[in-house]
């Protein structure tokens, strides 16, 4: 059965190669996309795609793009790359955290091409990595949480209990506890990036829990619209959600992937493309936020204050001291929490009344 | 206008051999027309769609590669849906396969296990799917309760505690955290079958299976027994043939196929546990079983065929940019078809005269 099979792929391989190669076209830079969720999410993936669309505005003819949506995290994931890096694309990014392995497999077999894998840890020399430092944006929205709630009880929907989401809740209530050391925080976990059903019944939940401001680590805006149907206040997650909560939303963190696709984009163009691992942040631009609305003057003063100080690096929102749970002193006075430390985070600082699932 | 189905008692095997071919001209009207109204040229479309995948060495092993797991669970609902048990729990039985043999490979991770975990994998594999399955066959037996609903469900518990697993004991330590299992040892992952490509020993057990079911389904008493349950119950009651044994025959072998399915594609093309095994085989699966009228041969066909929808889905959304929502549709129009189809050639559609509606 085993010779039966490979006939038949032999033979189809040859009707192919007979069937002549495809022609290259002129020096034209092929880049694709992979995104875990459909273009249309107005979140994660959406913004991804205007990172594309941001790219072909900018090369204009030098560049050729395309991308495929809604590729699960499975064994599908591995063939739309391997067919993406077939049909010719020298520049691949795939953009969500389970498509690493699948990156790395079909990396592996295609050393020409390069690869570029978002939220990762696992490189090669025609891998790199990169991810944005959204907890720096969370640390403003704490800030304006605490100032802007009555109840004093912030509401957080988040996704999956991964490094990046406990850092952007522990930021969250850095920040808030700057401003007011008594904040709480209630945190329902959905196991979803994109859900909107699950994610808006658990704005409901937590709005019916006494909280007063949600923020979310998920993509839909359906949390956005629950708290503009119970007139509480919300922040966007990924995309400026303000068209779906003209009166709640405070403000967004927006991922605005945009100039690192520009710059890796030219790098391959230039010839000078190599692995790496980029963590930008608002210094880079990578972390943009939102217009504030919906807030009095002197809190919007104090959101922009925060964000200068963070662009400039003044502010880092994790700077000692920082307790964890049981007090036990993770980060010393004036020092800060290293990088790696972040991206491997999985305890919550004091002050925050739950338990990190898993845990 | 009142109008009544009536059953047709001959049916000239022509008829019968034509129905899928005139369901798959029908979703073929249907996708043109589609593909008209998105602006596309149909023609162009169909193209990518379906001829470009077949005239490439790497995606012919692919089409094989996500048949396969079609295949095999398909074949385990045909022996339930000939025996009129609607087993709509395959995906279920297909994450309990994968988890019970992935624990063995967990087990011996690191262990320099010899060559023998592999097939202790499948075998548990097949059992922890079977054992999933017999869970509906039970309650049915036991308390009447209705399978399709029991079965389902099972699929939401299945998932979650593999959802659990992996964000839990059977994390990766040096994973940071992140939701899936360590990458399996060489001993614990299916062997490949050619240098280039992913087309793995999964492919051949399926094979087997297809082969191994025409026979028992066609010329074994327990075949029969299983036709007989499904088409004349009182008559296999009066045969003799004991109906609870073959509602858990029939779930067991389900099971234990989707099961099996499982634990190939963890070892196989996946090579780790993680929250997301499948991509929907245990329900599209159910298509590729109907598809194939209840024939092994039939679902290999199906397989295949539905296999290509979605890799030639893929290839539409890169060179077409069509949206991914057309592979649904695709598929969803296919199914319905062929259930037209089915009813149109069995029954005739009568108007009722004389009579009005109550």
């Amino acid at each position: 059965m085993r010779k039966i099979l490979s006939m038949a792929v032999a033979i189809a391989a040859g009707l192919a190669l007979a069937g002549g190669a495809p022609a290259q076209a002129a020096e034209k830079l092929k880049a694709a996309w992979v995104y875990v969720g459909p273009v249309g999410d107005f979140g994660w993936s959406y913004q991804h795609d205007q990172g594309r669309k941001a790219v072909e505005a900018h090369f204009g003819d030098k560049v050729e793009t395309t991308f495929v949506e809604n590729v699960d995290e499975g064994p599908d994931a591995e063939r739309v790359i391997e067919q993406l890096a077939r049909a010719g694309n020298k520049l691949i990014f795939t953009t969500s955290f389970g498509f690493m392995e699948p990156t790395l497999k079909v990396a592996k077999r295609h050393p020409n091409v390069f690869f570029e894998h978002a939220t990762g840890f696992k490189r090669a020399k025609n891998v790199s990595t990169y991810n944005a430092k959204f907890h720096e944006g969370r640390y403003v929205l704490g800030q304006i949480a605490a100032k802007t709630s009555k109840t004093g009880t912030i509401g957080y929907i988040a996704s999956f209990p991964i490094p990046e989401v406990i850092a952007g809740i522990n930021s969250l209530m850095l920040g808030a506890q700057s401003i007011n050391p008594d904040m709480k925080i209630k945190i329902v976990w959905v196991n979803s990036w994109f859900d909107p059903a699950k994610e808006a019944d658990a704005a409901k939940a937590l709005i019916d829990q006494g909280a007063d401001v949600i923020s979310q680590h998920t993509d839909s805006p359906a949390a956005m619209q629950a708290a503009e149907g119970r007139d509480v206040m919300a922040f966007g997650q990924a995309s400026d959600m303000i068209k779906f909560g003209p009166d709640s939303q405070l403000t967004a963190i927006v991922d605005d992937w945009a100039p690192y696709y520009i710059e890796r984009v030219q790098a391959v163009l230039d010839g000078t493309w190599t692995s790496t691992d980029t963590w930008g942040g608002m210094k880079d631009g990578e972390v943009v936020m939102a217009p504030y609305t919906n807030m009095p003057d002197d809190v919007k003063k104090m959101a922009e204050t925060t964000q200068a100080a963070i662009t400039s690096g003044a502010l880092n929102p994790f700077k000692g001291p920082i307790y964890k749970q049981d007090g036990t002193l993770m980060v010393k006075e004036g020092e800060v929490l290293a990088d790696k430390d972040i991206l491997s985070m999985n305890w919550y600082v004091k002050g925050i009344d739950d338990k990190v699932p898993g845990q | 206008m009142p109008l009544r189905l009536e059953r047709q008692e001959n049916i000239s095997p022509l008829r019968h051999a034509m129905a899928p071919v005139v369901a798959a001209l029908v979703t073929l009207v249907v996708g043109a027309v589609m593909f008209v109204v998105l602006g596309h040229d149909p023609v162009r479309a169909f193209t990518i769609y379906f001829i470009e995948p077949l005239g490439d060495a790497y995606t012919l092993q692919e089409l094989v590669v996500k048949a396969s797991p079609l295949l095999l669970i398909g074949i385990g609902l045909s022996f339930c849906y000939r025996a009129n048990r609607w087993n709509i729990g395959a995906e279920g039985q297909y994450v309990a396969g994968a988890v019970l043999g992935s624990w063995l490979a967990l087990a011996t991770h690191g262990m320099e296990a010899g060559p023998w975990v592999l097939p202790a994998m499948l075998v548990l594999g097949a059992l922890g799917g079977a054992l999933w399955g017999l869970i509906p066959a039970f309650l049915r037996v036991r308390f009447g309760a209705s399978e399709i609903l029991t079965s389902l469900m099972l699929v939401y518990v299945a998932q979650l505690g593999l959802d659990y697993l992996v964000r839990g004991p059977w994390r990766d330590p040096q994973g940071f955290n992140f939701p899936q299992s360590v990458t399996f040892d060489d001993v614990a992952l299916m062997p490949l079958l050619m240098e280039d490509g992913r087309l793995h020993g999964g492919i051949l057990i399926a094979l087997l299976a297809v082969i191994a079911a025409t026979f028992v389904l066609g010329r074994t008493l327990v075949g029969f027994s299983i036709e007989l349950a499904g088409s004349a119950p009182r008559a296999a009651a009066f045969a003799g043939f004991d109906e609870k044994r073959v509602t858990y025959g029939v779930f067991a072998v389900s099971g234990a196929l989707a099961g099996l399915a499982g634990i190939i594609e963890v070892a196989g093309p996946i090579g780790q546990l993680q929250p997301t095994i499948s991509p929907g085989y245990g329900f599209t699966a159910i298509i590729a079983a109907m598809l194939g009228r209840l024939h092994p041969v039939g679902i290999l066909v199906a397989s295949l065929v539905l296999a290509l929808t979605y890799i030639g889905g893929e290839a539409a959304q890169i060179s077409m940019r069509m949206p991914f929502d057309v592979t649904r549709v695709f598929q969803g129009t296919l199914l319905i078809a062929i259930l037209a189809a089915d009813i149109l050639v069995r029954y005739r559609i009568r108007r009722v005269e004389g009579t009005t509606h109550a």
